[in-house]
């Protein structure tokens, strides 16, 4: 395998790609992002994106944020090359809900506001704590990675070209 | 942020290789080699070393408090001594009008100037603390699978290598390409095709 480092740096525009496809899907095709079929998770857009064109030499960054924000400006910045460098996200979950913000460039998750757990009252609390908090982390990236590897064998399939770009390409200009 | 933190932010990685057997005394022993030492009287820019998530600042991996489940919870303490600019360049300049005034001469060479600079900062560092930071990780031997509470990309370097140090298993960072590779139970064909994959034009 080549240095992690170039490896980086040559595939981060697959996490770029992913958060795009992520946003399409959210606004177009929610019933996709169910990864089985008993699946009650579903994945909505939080309150903000970052977007960033650095084609030309030049560097752009677009940021849209708010309670009730119009993310029609993020689609407009997709449409003159821009890339979704961070995405903020809500995912729910048998009427648990996650609250994070996704950084396109290395999937790192940002922020990640979990469900409300019960507090530490005393010492033998703590270890409860940290079970159940790495309990509904794990839950939430076992949730994130399944719909990147839906992503990423559609990537590398047929269809990628022939149908999902072509559909991306329609959303970003509707 | 931290383990007890209402929001944290999250790098994953997976642990590549097997532990030596015993696990729980190879992670035991590679935690107490290489915990966190305070060394007050060496001038060092910065130390780090491993600390337990429960008692920062003094460090006890002697029992089993860092075994929580499944997982085995600590965190890394980096004390890093940052000293102002300003306060250099005031010091500096006391300094040196003091030394001027004390050998009569009306300038120094370059080389005396940065000489009485590092004199300065030597100095300062041995009056002003370090700043202790700590960053918490969990870590699931059953899955290989290690969550480090924090994306500062200092921080993160300093894990992989004493992880490294103390361990002698390498951290492979979670990315898009490693995501792809080697977690999506990919076909050869599949991966000769991500090999070659270029940018979509998705505009």
């Amino acid at each position: 395998m080549l240095d992690i480092s170039i490896l980086y740096n040559r595939y981060k525009f697959l996490g770029y790609e992913f958060l795009t496809w992520l946003w399409f899907s959210v606004e177009n095709q929610p019933e996709k992002l169910r990864l089985a079929e008993n699946s009650t998770g579903t994945l909505a857009l939080g309150h903000k994106i970052l977007l960033e064109n650095q084609d030309n030499n030049r560097l752009e960054s677009v940021s849209i944020k708010g309670e009730n924000a119009d993310f029609n400006e993020g689609l407009l910045a997709l449409s003159k090359g821009a890339w979704v460098m961070e995405l903020h996200l809500i995912f729910e979950d048998g009427g648990n809900k996650w609250q994070f913000a996704l950084k396109g460039e290395n999937i790192n998750f940002l922020n990640i506001k979990t469900p409300e757990i019960g507090s530490i009252e005393t010492a033998e609390d703590t270890e409860g704590f940290i079970l159940e908090k790495t309990f509904l982390y794990n839950k939430l990236f076992e949730y994130m990675d399944g719909l990147f590897h839906q992503f990423i064998r559609l990537r590398l399939s047929e269809q990628w070209a022939s149908s999902v770009v072509p559909e991306i390409r329609k959303w970003i200009r509707s | 942020m931290g383990l007890f933190s209402s929001a944290v932010s999250i790098i994953r990685y997976k642990v590549k290789g097997e532990l030596q057997k015993p696990v729980i005394e190879t992670v035991r022993n590679g935690l107490m080699q290489n915990m966190f030492r305070d060394m007050e009287k060496e001038v060092s820019e910065k130390i780090s070393g491993w600390t337990c998530y429960d008692n920062h600042y003094k460090p006890d991996f002697t029992n089993s408090d860092f075994i929580i489940g499944p997982f085995f919870v600590f965190s890394l303490r980096i004390d890093k001594i940052t000293i102002s600019p300003k306060i250099i360049k005031k010091q500096y300049t006391e300094m040196l009008a003091e030394h001027l005034k004390n050998t009569g001469r009306e300038y120094l060479s370059k080389h005396e100037k940065q000489s009485l600079k590092d004199t300065v900062i030597q100095d300062l560092s041995l009056r002003i603390p370090a700043i202790p930071n700590i960053y918490d990780m969990i870590w699931s031997h059953e899955t290989s699978d290690l969550y480090f509470l924090n994306t500062l990309k200092t921080a993160n370097e300093e894990l992989e290598t004493l992880f490294f140090k103390s361990f002698n298993l390498p951290l492979q960072r979670i990315i898009p390409f490693t995501l792809a590779d080697a977690q999506s139970g990919l076909t050869d064909s599949q991966r000769d095709i991500l090999s070659k994959l270029a940018p979509s034009k998705l505009f």
